[in-house]
């Protein structure tokens, strides 16, 4: 396959960017979109010129490392990751555009590389669970009703990639703290800090300078995992609940 | 608790959701009220004169308006400063745009704000046109609403502001009462369709309701 690119480059989170073209050649339809790039990278790298900076790791569609906004689409035209997106979904001769991430609360850092540790704050601010160390407890120690281990495991599946909030027209933050809210609330092991959960990861979403929701839906679509949108429906109950009992206090 | 929730994000949309179903509310009472014009000038003025005197005699002449006319002025404000604050935010939060732009979101969805707008200010016009009669062409009479309303709906210009209005009116409502039931927590997968299709009715209902009236006097219905 022969491809031409489109690609953003920016030298630096100061450096004003611009979209660059490339051609590639020889790319097998059987290559994932990032060995696609890794070729890409290898002809610029024999040129002398500067290679493309992305973000990847484990290329297996579950450490949420990958990112790239590809011909407009979070992660590309499949629903799933970058690096599981194979150029079987793209034809020879297509003319490919690559972008980074765009959200305040994710500046680049270079070319298709963006600071998402906003998201690590998030979760710092109560997307965990307290619990004595130790040996690990019985399996059968806390029982879970299944379909609140299911309703968990639906949402424990977000990967933290931010596809959420680069298709997001807001640049919001929602389904991924939605994700994190509903997968612990609903467990009786995230029973304890149930409220200060989702008033602290709310209130850090918004310090982050995340925007709002308009319910445009745009990520439960981009979302690799499957996230659905009804689970910001679910954060926002728990939201309404917490302030409730807050106020009771 | 008041002021966690004007300071969220997640509570400005509760704000915007409560003040939402205020006013969808009101829009139903307001079609259904609209609908009497049909069976004539007495029947649509013995109405309007009615509105004044309700709860009497526990309340005062006009008491019951007014507390209403406070309640739809609060919900208004609440509704737009929460939508011009949070709309401030978003886009402050996505300040570049990119570069591969795709049609996005339902056209109900992204008409949200322009269409807030155009309510906003159609509700000016319509308050000035109806109420005060300020602006209202020919001769405004108060207590006379039938020949009022006829007298706006026998200009172009009335029917041109009212028809897009009422346009917009259910492209808003249907985005936005199913928004309000998620920012209130009561959507759910399984909930999802019957949501929408009340949004649908509603909004279809709604528009066709208000509708009627400028389309009966120009087809000489209501004269």
């Amino acid at each position: 396959m022969k491809l031409t690119l489109r690609v953003w480059r920016q030298k630096n989170a100061d450096a004003e960017g611009a979209m660059s073209t490339y051609q590639v050649d020889g790319i097998s339809p059987d290559m994932s979109f990032l060995e696609m790039l890794d070729t890409l990278n290898e002809e610029l790298i024999l040129k002398g010129e500067e290679p493309v900076a992305f973000d990847h790791d484990c290329r297996e569609g579950i450490c949420g490392a990958c990112s790239l906004v590809i011909n407009g689409d979070a992660h590309g035209p499949e629903r799933t990751t970058t690096c599981q997106l194979h150029m079987r979904s793209f034809k020879d001769g297509d003319t490919i555009d690559i972008e980074p991430w765009r959200a305040a609360a994710f500046p680049v850092i270079k070319d298709l590389v963006v600071d998402r540790s906003a998201f690590d704050r998030i979760i710092q601010a109560g997307g965990y669970i307290s619990v004595p160390t130790g040996s690990a407890p019985d399996a059968h120690a806390t029982p879970v009703p299944k379909p609140d281990a299911d309703f968990a495991f639906e949402h424990a599946e977000c990967i933290g990639c931010g596809a959420c909030v680069a298709a997001c027209p807001n640049g919001a933050a929602m389904l991924f703290t939605s994700a994190k809210v509903n997968h612990l609330n609903v467990l009786p092991q995230g029973a304890p800090e149930r409220e200060t959960r989702v008033l602290d990861m709310v209130a850090q979403m918004d310090e982050e300078g995340f925007g709002g929701c308009t319910l445009a839906g745009e990520c439960a679509t981009a979302c690799p995992k499957g996230i659905p949108l009804t689970s910001i429906t679910g954060m926002n109950k728990e939201w309404l609940r917490a302030t409730r009992k807050a106020a009771k206090k | 608790m008041a002021r966690t929730v004007w300071d969220s994000t997640v509570g400005k949309k509760t704000v915007m959701a409560v003040s939402g179903l205020i006013m969808l509310l009101y829009l139903v009472a307001h079609m259904i009220g609209n609908l009497k014009i049909f069976f004539g000038a007495d029947e649509f003025n013995h109405y309007a004169h009615w509105l004044r005197t309700v709860g009497e005699p526990l309340m005062h002449y006009e008491w019951t308006l007014w507390v209403i006319r406070v309640v739809l002025v609060v919900a208004v404000v609440a509704h737009a400063v929460s939508a011009y604050q949070l709309s401030r935010r978003d886009i402050r939060a996505r300040p570049s745009k990119y570069v591969h732009k795709k049609p996005r979101a339902s056209y109900a969805t992204r008409t949200m704000r322009w269409g807030g707008i155009i309510l906003g200010l159609f509700i000016v016009w319509h308050i000035l046109d109806l109420t005060t009669g300020t602006v209202h062409s020919g001769g405004f009479e108060a207590g006379k609403p039938y020949q009022n309303v006829v007298d706006t709906f026998s200009t172009w210009y009335g029917n041109a502001i009212y028809i897009v209005a009422m346009l917009a009116v259910g492209l808003h409502i249907r985005h936005g009462f199913w928004s309000a039931a998620q920012t209130l927590g009561v959507g759910s997968r399984t909930r999802d369709r019957a949501l929408k299709a009340v949004a649908n009715v509603l909004a279809l209902l709604l528009t066709a309701g208000f509708l009627a009236v400028p389309v009966g006097v120009m087809t000489g219905v209501v004269s």
